[in-house]
C-alpha cells in the first residue's frame, strides 16, 4: 500500500470490475490530442495499408463505406485516468483492410492526418480486436473525436486509438510513434498500468 | 533536466506539502519538497496518487506550475465540483501531509529555454498553469524570447498569479479577455476570445513563433481554428485539453 493521505478518503468506490487498475469513470468524452484538429474532406479521404514490401492497399471514403462493417460496444481508456464504459461505434475490422495483402511483419505503425503516429503490434489489430471506426453513438464521428475515421483498439490505451487515421504501415521492426517517443509506454495495457516508459 | 524521453520506470515520490498559497477562491497553489526530484521542463506534467487509510487511491495529472528548482515542485489546483482528488488537495491537504507523486511526463507541450523563437501563450482558465511554467523558466534562464501571453477568463477574480503578471517583465506582453465581467473602470464590453484578439495580441503567421495553446476543449478548438485561419502552420500549434467535448 502506498503512502496514506492523512484525511483523504476518497469518493465512494465503485469497485466496478470493468474499471483498470487508476481509471475513474468519465461521466462525458474528453478530447485530447497534440495540436489543432485536422479538418479532413471526406472528399479528400483516403485510407491505405502498405505493406514491409511496399505492397499497397487504398480506399477511398466510398469504398471505405462499402465494406462489411459492424457495430459494436467497447470499454475505453485513456491513459490520463478515465474510462468510458459501453461506447457504441460502427466500423470496419482492421483484419478486413488487411485482407489478402502477403506480409511478415509483425508491428504496424499507424499514421494520421495531421501527422500523428503510433506504433502496434499487428497481432493486437487482428480477429475482432480493432477496428477503423466512423460513427460514434449512431452519428457520424465528429472531427475533435477523430473523425472521419479513426483507428480503435479498445483494449489498449486510448492514444493507440489514432484518431484522423490515414492508413496503417506494416513493418517488421518496432519504432515509436509520437507520445512513444514523448515517453509513453511502447504498448500501453490498461490493466497491466502500462502508461509511461519502464512500466 | 529531463530530456524529451523518460528512462527507466518513473518511480512513485513521497511528496510533503511544505506551501500552500490561496490563488482563487477556488484554486490553490501547492509547493512540495520530493527528495530526488529529477527535474522538469516548463510544460511538462505530473501524476499525483492519494492513498486512504484503507488502501483506496486515486489519481490524476497536473501541470506543473514553476520550472525545476531543486526538490521543490509547484502544482496550481482548480477545485472541480464533486472532484474526489481536487477537492482534498484545495481543501483538507495541509502542510507536512504526504501524496505520492511521479513524473514529469509529457516531451512535446514543452518550451525550452535555448529556443529562441518567439511565443504566444493562449490560456483558457486554469489553463494558465503549464504557461506560467514557462515564463517563469524564461525569466530563470535569463531568455530574451518574446514571449505575448493572451489570457482568458470570465472575471477578474479568478486570475491566477495576478500579483506576479501585473509586475512589467520586458519582453512579456500580456493580454487579458474576460468573457463574463472586466475589471472595475474597464471600459467595453465582456467578449470572448476571437479573430481580433489574436490577430492584435498573438504573432503575424511569417514570425516563426510557436503557439501554446492551453484550456477547456471548446476554447482550444476555436483559438487553433483561428491561429489556423491567420495562417500558423499546423505544426507550430501545440494543444493540451481539459474537459469534454461540445457534443
Amino acid at each position: 500500500m502506498g503512502v496514506v493521505t492523512p484525511g483523504f478518503t476518497g469518493r465512494a468506490h465503485s469497485g466496478d470490475p470493468r474499471l483498470p487498475p487508476g481509471q475513474y469513470l468519465a461521466r462525458d468524452f474528453p478530447v485530447l490530442s497534440a495540436g489543432p484538429t485536422p479538418r479532413v474532406r471526406t472528399d479528400d479521404w483516403e485510407f491505405t495499408v502498405v505493406t514491409e514490401s511496399g505492397e499497397k492497399r487504398a480506399w477511398s471514403w466510398r469504398e471505405l463505406l462499402a465494406l462489411p462493417s459492424e457495430k459494436f460496444t467497447v470499454d475505453i481508456h485513456c491513459v490520463t485516468q478515465w474510462s468510458k464504459l459501453d461506447t457504441r461505434w460502427r466500423g470496419v475490422r482492421v483484419e478486413t483492410l488487411i485482407g489478402d495483402l502477403t506480409t511478415s511483419a509483425d508491428y504496424v505503425m499507424a499514421r494520421s492526418y495531421g501527422g500523428y503516429t503510433t506504433n502496434l503490434p499487428l497481432a493486437d489489430l487482428l480477429d475482432g480486436q480493432a477496428w477503423v471506426a466512423y460513427e460514434y453513438n449512431g452519428k457520424p464521428l465528429t472531427p475533435e473525436h477523430g473523425g472521419p475515421a479513426r483507428l480503435l483498439v479498445p483494449h489498449l490505451y486510448f492514444w493507440k486509438s489514432a484518431k484522423w487515421v490515414r492508413g496503417l504501415q506494416l513493418t517488421t521492426k518496432d519504432d515509436p510513434g509520437f507520445w512513444e517517443t514523448a515517453g509513453y509506454h511502447d504498448y500501453g495495457d490498461p490493466w497491466r498500468e502500462q502508461r509511461y516508459q519502464g512500466d | 533536466m529531463a530530456g524529451t524521453a523518460v528512462s527507466g520506470r518513473l518511480a512513485w515520490r513521497v511528496a510533503r506539502l511544505a506551501e500552500a498559497r490561496v490563488e482563487t477562491p477556488t484554486a490553490r497553489t501547492l509547493v512540495f519538497d520530493i527528495p530526488g526530484w529529477p527535474g522538469h521542463l516548463a510544460g511538462q506534467h505530473v501524476d499525483v496518487r492519494l492513498t486512504a487509510a484503507d488502501g483506496y487511491t486515486a489519481q490524476r495529472s497536473y501541470s506543473l506550475a514553476a520550472p525545476a528548482d531543486g526538490d521543490r515542485v509547484e502544482l496550481t489546483v482548480q477545485r472541480v465540483p464533486d472532484g474526489e482528488v481536487s477537492e482534498h488537495l484545495t481543501g483538507r491537504y495541509a502542510v507536512g501531509d504526504p501524496v505520492e507523486i511521479r513524473g514529469p511526463v509529457g516531451g512535446w507541450f514543452v518550451w525550452r529555454p535555448a529556443d529562441p523563437a518567439p511565443v504566444l501563450l493562449v490560456a483558457g482558465g486554469s489553463g494558465i498553469v503549464p504557461l506560467m511554467a514557462m515564463i517563469r523558466a524564461r525569466r530563470a534562464a535569463g531568455s530574451k524570447a518574446l514571449f505575448r501571453l493572451v489570457y482568458s477568463l470570465r472575471t477578474p477574480a479568478e486570475r491566477y498569479y495576478a500579483e506576479e503578471l501585473r509586475r512589467p517583465v520586458a519582453g512579456l506582453d500580456v493580454t487579458y479577455v474576460y468573457t463574463r465581467e472586466l475589471p472595475e473602470g474597464q471600459p467595453g464590453i465582456p467578449r470572448r476570445i476571437g479573430v481580433a484578439t489574436l490577430n492584435t495580441a498573438g504573432w503575424p503567421a511569417d514570425f516563426g513563433a510557436t503557439s501554446y495553446v492551453c484550456g477547456p476543449t471548446g476554447f482550444v478548438e476555436t483559438v487553433a481554428d483561428i491561429l489556423l485561419a491567420l495562417g500558423h502552420d499546423p505544426h507550430t500549434i501545440r494543444t493540451e485539453r481539459f474537459g469534454p467535448s461540445r457534443d
